[in-house]
């Protein structure tokens, strides 16, 4: 398997949708290829980083008056 | 997430049970699905639009948009997709007003040289982000992700943060399968790019 076939199933493999055989020949692959080791290990992290961190946080204050104006609006309708 | 199982095999989703509640006139019911999911409409409308105002008028026009047309939501799929998908359009629509002249689609395709085989790898070690402070760390994320093209970040936002499945981002934003996943794929390696400059900056003396 050269790399770029490795690329082509990465996102297969983190989500854990590839098959027993494609999983095998992909774990081969890793043992001899210490760059798509650490291709995988950081695109994981980098997601994993994106899901652990809230970056745009609602504040309660707005989220309130936000609700408000909604459910206001919603029973004019 | 929970379910309600009914005397067959088939669940109904708590969220339906609220809908048909609001379908009949009861607000409150509307109001529980406005706070199970303002917080996640007000994400994905800011990383869409990029602009605080923005997000705050799309989730109150989103929602708005959601309850006049409750009739029209068929129930063949989540309400939160369905939301989602309401969401997306109103961001879309103030993102092309804000850059009026510049072409702004989710369904372009972006040709880009990241993406592709990763280059200058160094591992990062177990928790790179330790390095920073919080806020500093949340800077970092918005810098980085504000970067990617519109059509790789809300996949990526959707996919990845929000945790759709590619069946429903594909559904949410009118693309095909083959087209999300190769969204995906590009926007993750450009994000891991992007970020190793940060993480391998401050680990190049410590690490291999």
């Amino acid at each position: 398997m050269t790399c770029s076939e490795f690329l082509a199933q990465l996102d297969d493999l983190i989500d854990d949708k590839v098959s027993v055989r494609m999983r095998t020949d992909l774990e081969e692959h890793l043992r001899g290829c210490e760059h798509c080791v650490i291709t995988l290990s950081t695109t994981r992290k980098t997601i994993e980083i994106y899901r652990k961190h809230v970056i745009y946080e609602l504040p309660n204050e707005l989220r309130e008056r936000l609700q408000k104006a909604i459910l206001a609006k919603c029973k004019k309708c | 997430m929970s379910t309600i199982q009914t005397q067959g095999t088939e669940e109904i989703h708590p969220d339906i049970l609220l809908v048909n509640r609001a379908r009949a006139g009861d607000v409150e019911a509307f109001e529980k699905l406005v706070r199970q999911y303002d917080r996640q409409v007000f994400r994905i409308a800011q990383h869409i639009t990029q602009n605080r105002e923005d997000a705050e008028d799309v989730v109150q026009d989103a929602f708005l948009k959601a309850y006049e047309k409750l009739n029209q939501f068929q129930g063949n799929s989540k309400f939160y997709t369905w939301l989602v998908r309401i969401a997306v359009n109103e961001s879309l629509m103030r993102l092309r007003k804000r850059r009026t002249g510049r072409m702004v689609s989710i369904d372009e395709d972006v040709e880009t040289e990241e993406g592709s085989m990763p280059r200058d790898l160094a591992d990062w070690g177990p928790d790179p982000e330790e390095q920073y402070g919080q806020s500093e760390m949340a800077d970092i994320l918005r810098k980085t992700i504000q970067g990617l093209p519109p059509g790789f970040r809300v996949v990526f936002v959707l996919r990845d943060v929000e945790g759709l499945s590619t069946e429903e981002t594909a559904e949410t934003l009118g693309l095909s399968i083959p087209a999300v996943k190769s969204r995906l794929l590009r926007a993750r390696l450009q994000l891991r790019e992007r970020l190793n400059r940060y993480f391998r900056n401050r680990n190049k003396d410590g690490v291999k």
